[in-house]
């Protein structure tokens, strides 16, 4: 793990990592480095096409578009600021935000909080660890229209999970009769992001528990001595230990919170009445629905910048607290 | 990356028994209990809704509206046969196969090239090959769907499996060739200059020599892609119209969209859809996970 950070740290430095003529290369004819330089060409070329073509090109498109009126067939006129301006105004855009933010603090705490307890309970087991493990992940294999699918039937009125407490006859679990989940407006985006950290929560788990295998035994024995319980060991020795690990999972949950689509988009398009709207599924509605391209492009160049904001903000972090991350 | 692989299943804190007596024995064993208690907890909250999705495929659709969480009375196999015809799940099954098959195929290929090139080829640019991944492997794919509509309708990919499978090599290599590269940079050069130095072509010290050695991290790559294309639902929905070129995620979809939904014959279908991956990552969990793990960390 450190060595992985420690490449990527390098690199993202710009320290790139090349060597000069290898000895054993000095006395070969000088054809033999041409070619080495042409096949390392024609090897890369694939990348570079496939990229170009899908992600370089439309990304450095839409950075235009989004200067524009394009409808998507007829040749896009420059508006200028335009799009910029009547998304700051725009009320479904400050809507959708507001919901990203909120998603991303459900996803800060809730599935974090889930994973790391989780790991660490499975980090003090001495056997089946392997067995847990691959049973937390199993649902971060599923498709989202699979967790879907029965997340619908679970969270149904009629017959989900809360209706078959209020029928316990437990006088406190009564309200929870009738209650729709996706359908309420103030109910929906909680619901939508519980059922997508159902999904999301295994991956946090596996990945802190590699981290926290990471960790020096000996620390703990250490302040097992001192007679620590479980509680300050995870405050004091594995929470600081997996702190890079802890800031870059916060840094992809943000990242991830603002780009979220499918879960919102499969089980409530946006609704009810816009209450589980975020920018992606409003980025999709102007584009798809509405023909409105330059202005959808307004908004990615919106998720873009938060994105980026995000990247550097964290390398910020790294380079003036000198984190070790 | 071969460190984490190794370690991933080593229990974390062996505890040697001399160390142990600072504190009494008891108040180890009764916390035991409760981690049981949570892990046990978790494992249910995991696995229950897939139990109740399993249990519904087999009920009736009058035995669901009676008893929608427990297990099913008379096991009716037939929702099987019927979501397989109503939710078309026998082509889009076959168009998902081979879109995640061509998806993982195409990424190792440009994966595995491309680092070579990085790695040992002496491909000029160092380091910003790698800032330029990590940036287009972080680009948000919003940034660049709308264009990418209009582009993909001239060129004739629109509404294409084909035009799909490239958007995704293209999304899913970025990730893959800094897997590969890192794989690369901790291999010895010894046996390709030994090759070299016998008289091997530059292609046979590729083909001969390193594919063999970088197999285990190609092959992460490339079922991290595939399952991810399987499982892609964004660039699916937006790109592919046709009902008969629709992979099993759409399908799956437009089936559990009606108002009149019956939850039986979709929870067939959706176990229909997730009993190949379900299977595959239990055959090859470590591989999948060691992947996932890289992905969480290294990237």
């Amino acid at each position: 793990m450190t060595t992985e950070t420690a490449t990527t740290g390098a690199s993202l430095a710009g320290a790139p990592v090349r060597r000069g003529p290898r000895p054993a290369l000095r006395g070969r004819p000088l054809g033999a480095r041409r070619l080495r330089r042409l096949l390392a060409w024609v090897f890369v070329t694939p990348l570079l096409v496939v990229n170009l073509l899908v992600v370089t090109g439309p990304g450095l498109a839409s950075v235009y578009y989004s200067f524009t009126d394009w409808d998507g067939l007829n040749a896009p006129g420059f508006v200028g600021l335009a799009n910029y301006a009547e998304m700051l105004r725009s009320d479904a855009v400050g809507t959708a935000l507001v919901h990203n933010v909120l998603w991303t603090l459900f996803f800060l705490v809730v599935p974090m909080t889930m994973g790391l307890v989780g790991a660490f309970l499975l980090s003090r087991l001495r056997r089946n660890q392997a067995f847990f493990r691959v049973l937390y992940f199993v649902p971060y294999v599923l498709a989202t229209v699979v967790s879907a699918a029965v997340w619908r039937q679970l969270l149904d009125p009629d017959g989900g999970v809360a209706a078959a407490l209020s029928t316990l006859g437990l006088p406190f679990l009564d309200p929870l009769a009738d209650v729709n989940f996706l359908g309420n407006p103030s109910l929906a985006l909680g619901s939508v992001a519980f059922v997508n950290t159902w999904q999301w929560w295994g991956f946090l788990l596996v990945i802190f528990l590699a981290s926290m295998q990471s960790v020096d035994p000996a620390l703990y024995e250490a302040v097992r001595l001192d007679g620590a319980g479980p509680v300050r060991e995870f405050w004091h020795i594995t929470l600081p230990m997996i702190r890079p690990t802890l800031v870059f999972l916060g840094l992809m949950t943000i990242i991830w919170s603002f780009l979220v689509f499918d879960y919102v988009y499969v089980l409530t398009q946006g609704g009810p009445a816009g209450s589980t709207d975020v920018l992606s599924t409003v980025l999709y509605r102007e584009a798809f629905q509405n023909q409105r391209h330059g202005y959808a492009s307004a908004v990615a160049m919106l998720l873009s910048v938060i994105s980026a904001a995000t990247v550097l903000g964290y390398l910020a972090l790294r380079r003036r607290l000198r984190w070790d991350v | 990356m071969s460190a984490p692989r190794t370690s991933i299943l080593r229990p974390s804190a062996p505890r040697p028994s001399a160390l142990r007596p600072a504190r009494p024995v008891a108040g180890r064993r009764r916390a035991q209990p409760v981690t049981w208690i949570v892990l046990g907890l978790l494992a249910v909250y995991a696995l229950g809704p897939l139990l109740v999705l399993a249990a519904n495929s087999l009920k009736s659709s009058r035995e669901i509206d009676t008893n929608p969480l427990g297990p099913p009375q008379s096991w009716s196999w037939s929702n099987f046969a019927g979501a397989w015809e109503r939710a078309h799940m026998g082509g889009a099954l076959l168009n998902s196969s081979l879109i995640a098959l061509a998806t993982a195929a195409g990424v190792a290929v440009i994966a595995t090239t491309a680092a070579y090139a990085m790695t040992r080829l002496g491909l000029p640019g160092g380091g910003a090959w790698i800032l330029w991944l990590l940036v287009s492997s972080s680009l948000p794919i919003q940034l660049f769907l709308v264009p990418l509509v209009s582009w993909w309708s001239f060129l004739g990919l629109y509404n294409q499996p084909i035009g799909l499978v490239i958007i995704y090599w293209a999304v899913y290599s970025p990730f893959a060739t800094l897997l590969v590269r890192a794989f690369l940079v901790g291999m010895p050069r010894e046996y390709e200059e030994a090759a070299r130095l016998d008289g091997a072509g530059e292609l046979g010290v590729f083909t001969r020599i390193v594919l063999p050695m970088v197999r285990p991290a190609v092959l992460t790559a490339a079922l991290v892609a595939g399952l991810q294309a399987y499982n892609e639902f964004m660039l699916a929905v937006t790109f592919i119209q046709d009902r008969d070129l629709q992979p099993v995620a759409l399908s799956l979809y437009s089936f559990q969209q009606g108002f009149t939904t019956d939850w039986s014959l979709v929870s067939a279908a959706g176990l229909l859809m997730a009993l190949p991956v379900v299977v595959l990552f239990l055959m090859m969990q470590r591989t999948f996970i060691d992947g996932y793990v890289s992905r969480g960390i290294a990237v």
